[in-house]
């Protein structure tokens, strides 16, 4: 087991280098840089030219490239020149990535809260009203763009109705006390009540808006897995020795079905970053996915390096603990 | 949406929230409890909440070159000159008179007694003599384009004598007369003392929070301390703080001010990339107002009861045209043809917002030395056939440039004008190859390499001189049109730099005009097309907003009904 992930973990610093090396190369190969976003209408050849050999962008590529890596064993990212200018880029993907990770994992947890009870329900209940309004609802939720449909809820709720915030992350108005950047763990922590709900209320859009792809996923996973399972030697066995359906619910369908669903779930995770992206423009959420949409817009080389080099290790981590957990749920495993 | 009184909004958001379901009412009633915290009071009082289109690159302004910056400090810190509200033109504002040799190389400033910075610090002429010598003597990463932008282009070089500087030193006989030297005349003074870089700010701050330690850091640079949390001015408002995770900057009044006081306590700005999302938090009463609304949103703003107040024009937009490629540029008479060929009365109406208006030159009229008797180029397809014919290019060919994914004051909508000016370029028999790329993913770079010969651009100006607008353009042969390609090219950069050095004001104006009238009728580098008015749009409750055609608005005037 301990092996196993070393042997993982050293596969990740090879994914992340390469990485590194690809993103590097790509950024630069692209259209424009930040000087034209630096300077824009007042670019003169002459400022384009200084500022240019400021940033380093005159030398070739290799070169650059090397400047990053001497740098980067060192903890220094380099500089945001477009997002947040003159901020460290480490700083400003810590800073950022507080909100993303707070609203990501509250949609996966609305995800997980519905999509896996009523997966089983719906199995359980095969042809049903219930399991057919499921499905239907689950197929909207893949088909409606996150786009679209956080857009939808925040002109009903936010900008009709007026209920819920239309953005932002926490009113201005609260002066809340900052220690980890997860706006309401730290209401939870200085007891400071009412920035913690009024950080949660302006999560509750942007988290619906967010799991309703990793609930669909979640929901059909569980389901297909729940009716398989269900027809299992081993169910009917224990059935004909006499369990009661509580103890075979539990001990054999839940157990044995959940193994293909936290597959799923670790594979979330790509999806729930790459929806941030959408979902955070719409709602104004100072994250990590706004980073990288603004980061393009501003060829903010440092900014995006960073972020989707870390985004890229928390994905390799997240699969990582997954195959992990997998190992502690099916003992077959573990031996291997 | 107007905003009821809240006592009143929570019941009617209570009775449509029945209908929604349990969860949401709790949200719901919290929200109207929220709502009803926000401000106390109209009038003397309450919060002023702007969106803001980006995060401001930190707060010394003299570190920063863009307008959301600006936006912010110009409440914070003021100039020993400032503009009258709502025009371009100078006035007192730390400096109450001025005067100058006739040499115009000896500025000396009276300055504004009893006026303290925010950190309790006096302002007086040794302080302004600190600011002055603190900018001049910028070292390493402080001498970078990206961060002394402004002092670059308008003073030129520093202490270290590498470029020669506009600037040579200065001094303070007594408390309240500061007299600064220059090394020639020049037009831009006193006019450049409006800008924000160089505002004033408190010594004591700056030595105490190191604002002159910009850390080089790799290829870049790290805002130091003061930059990042601890301007320091003598303006209506005082920083308060900066939280970047939420994406909003707090300003509170400050009440030792020593002109007429702020009226709301409290100012906000709230970082909101995106233009549709600023539309929706001015419609939910999240915020009071936001710059540059859509010009196609103008009227469904007017409509829902928004204040949508649109600015005298102080920009242009332009033709761009590169010689360098293409030698058939090069000839008057081609480039004549061009600007006959364009139907720009059309363009105007068809593709601008309201109050935009034709460019006979290239700037507006409300700047020092406009010709109004510079030759026109009025709409003649059969002219412009005939100009090419006569220059051997019946069949010319152009790659002409637009750029996508952005909207600019003088530009709000690129595509649609690209294509009216194509149109019209093809009824004279001239083959045009488009390029469109993103603003910043390739059309600045392409302009700025000369790949382009014709291009959409334009400029905003910064204060009220000629120079300005020309002296930007086309003050030195290496630039965007590639001036050098043509024997004038120098001619006409060293015109500008006479003009610019002329001490005498109705001289000045004199020469100006002069090369207007060259540059339209002998040189025509570029072809002005438009002057566009940029609209600041506010809720129906805020009031007392005095708009500026610099897009330098001073909101210590407004006030927020109904909080």
């Amino acid at each position: 087991m301990l092996r196993y992930t070393v042997r993982r973990l050293a596969q990740m610093v090879l994914v992340v280098f390469v990485l590194s090396l690809l993103l590097f190369a790509w950024l630069r190969s692209l259209p424009g840089g930040p000087v034209s976003a630096l300077l824009g209408d007042r670019a003169t050849p002459e400022a384009r030219a200084q500022l240019e050999a400021d940033l380093g962008l005159d030398q070739p590529i290799f070169v650059q490239y090397w400047r990053f890596l001497e740098r980067a064993v060192t903890g220094d990212f380099g500089v945001s020149t477009g997002v947040q200018r003159g901020t460290p880029a480490l700083e400003v993907f810590l800073t950022r990535f507080p909100a993303t990770l707070e609203l990501s994992v509250l949609a996966l947890l609305l995800a997980v809260a519905v999509g896996i009870p009523l997966g089983y329900l719906a199995a359980r209940k095969r042809g049903s009203w219930l399991d057919n309004l499921s499905i239907t609802w689950s197929l909207v939720g893949v088909a409606v763009p996150v786009f679209f449909l956080a857009f939808l809820l925040k002109f009903v709720f936010a900008v009709q109705l007026g209920v819920l915030p239309a953005s932002g992350r926490q009113d201005a108005g609260l002066d809340a006390t900052r220690i980890t950047g997860f706006y309401i763990l730290d209401g939870l922590m200085t007891r400071e009540w009412d920035a913690a709900w009024n950080s949660f209320v302006h999560l509750v859009l942007p988290a619906i808006a967010l799991s309703t792809i990793p609930f669909a996923v979640i929901f059909r996973i569980t389901r297909a897995a729940v009716l398989d399972v269900m027809d299992e030697d081993y169910v009917r066995t224990a059935r004909a020795k006499g369990l009661t359906s509580m103890v075979i619910r539990r001990r054999h369908i839940l157990h044995n079905a959940m193994l293909p669903v936290v597959t799923t779930i670790g594979l979330q995770t790509g999806a729930l970053l790459a929806g941030a992206v959408l979902t955070e423009r719409v709602f104004n959420i100072a994250g990590i996915g706004q980073a990288v949409a603004l980061g393009f817009e501003r060829k903010d080389f440092p900014v995006l390096q960073v972020v989707i080099l870390a985004s890229a290790m928390v994905y390799v981590l997240v699969n990582l603990l997954v195959d992990l957990s997998y190992a502690l749920i099916d003992p077959r495993l573990r031996t291997r | 949406m107007s905003r009821a009184p809240s006592g009143q909004r929570r019941a009617t958001t209570r009775r449509r929230v029945a209908t929604v379901g349990v969860a949401l009412v709790a949200a719901a009633s919290l929200a109207a409890c929220a709502e009803s915290q926000r401000g106390a009071g109209g009038g003397e009082g309450g919060t002023f909440t702007f969106g803001a289109a980006g995060a401001p690159d930190g707060f010394d302004p003299f570190y920063a070159s863009d307008g959301e910056t600006f936006r912010v400090t110009r409440q914070i810190t003021e100039g020993l000159v400032g503009f009258k509200p709502g025009s371009a033109d100078v006035q007192p504002e730390l400096a109450e008179s001025w005067e100058h040799s006739p040499d115009g190389k000896t500025w000396t400033f009276k300055l504004r007694t009893g006026v303290k910075f925010h950190d309790g610090t006096d302002f007086n002429a040794e302080a302004v003599c600190k600011n002055f010598q603190r900018m001049y003597e910028q070292t390493g990463a402080g001498q970078n384009y990206a961060l002394s932008y402004y002092w670059i282009e308008n003073f030129g070089g520093f202490s270290d004598g590498k470029n020669p500087s506009l600037y040579e030193s200065c001094e303070a006989p007594d408390p309240t007369t500061a007299v600064l030297h220059l090394t020639r005349a020049s037009s831009k003074f006193p006019d450049i003392l409006g800008l924000p870089s160089f505002s004033m700010q408190s010594p004591t701050a700056m030595e105490k929070y190191q604002a002159n330690n910009v850390q080089a850091q790799g290829d870049s640079f790290i805002y130091p301390e003061y930059s990042r949390s601890h301007p320091t001015g003598t303006g209506p408002f005082k920083f308060v703080s900066y939280d970047e995770g939420n994406g909003t900057i707090k300003l509170e009044r400050n009440e030792e001010y020593w002109g007429e006081k702020a009226k709301v306590k409290e100012l906000i700005f709230r970082i909101i990339p995106d233009e549709t999302v600023r539309k929706q938090e001015l419609e939910s009463g999240a915020i009071d107002g936001y710059d540059f609304p859509n010009a196609a949103d103008l009227k469904a703003l007017r409509d829902a009861g928004h204040n949508v107040q649109v600015r005298d024009p102080f920009n242009i937009m332009y033709l761009g045209i590169t010689q360098k490629n293409n030698p058939a540029l090069r000839d008057l008479r081609v480039r004549q043809a061009l600007a006959y060929a364009l139907d720009r009365e059309t363009l105007v109406k068809a593709n601008l917002p309201e109050g935009a208006s034709v460019a006979t030159q290239f700037y507006p009229d409300t700047v020092d030395g406009y010709a109004p008797d510079v030759q026109q180029y009025p709409h003649d397809p059969a002219k412009a056939r005939q100009l090419l014919a006569e220059a051997g290019v019946p069949d010319l060919t152009v790659t002409f440039y637009w750029p996508t994914e952005v909207t600019r004051p003088y530009m709000p909508d690129p595509q649609g004008i690209y294509n009216a000016l194509a149109e019209d370029l093809r009824e004279v028999g001239i083959t045009v190859n488009p390029v469109s790329k993103p603003w910043n993913g390739g059309y600045i770079d392409d302009v700025d390499n000369a790949r382009a010969d014709l291009f959409l651009l334009g400029w905003t100006g910064d204060y009220n001189t000629p120079d300005n607008f020309i002296g930007t353009f086309f003050g030195s042969t290496d630039n965007r049109f590639f001036t050098g390609a043509s024997p004038w090219g120098q001619e006409l950069a060293d015109q500008l730099k006479a003009a610019d050095s002329e001490p005498d004001e109705a001289k000045r104006n004199q020469m100006y005009q002069d090369i207007n009238r060259k540059l339209m009728s002998e040189y025509l580098p570029a072809i002005p097309l438009s002057h566009s008015p940029p609209a600041i749009v506010t809720s129906s409750e805020v009031e007392g907003l005095q708009t500026s055609p610099l897009t330098a608005e001073g909101f210590a005037s407004v006030s927020v009904s109904g909080q």
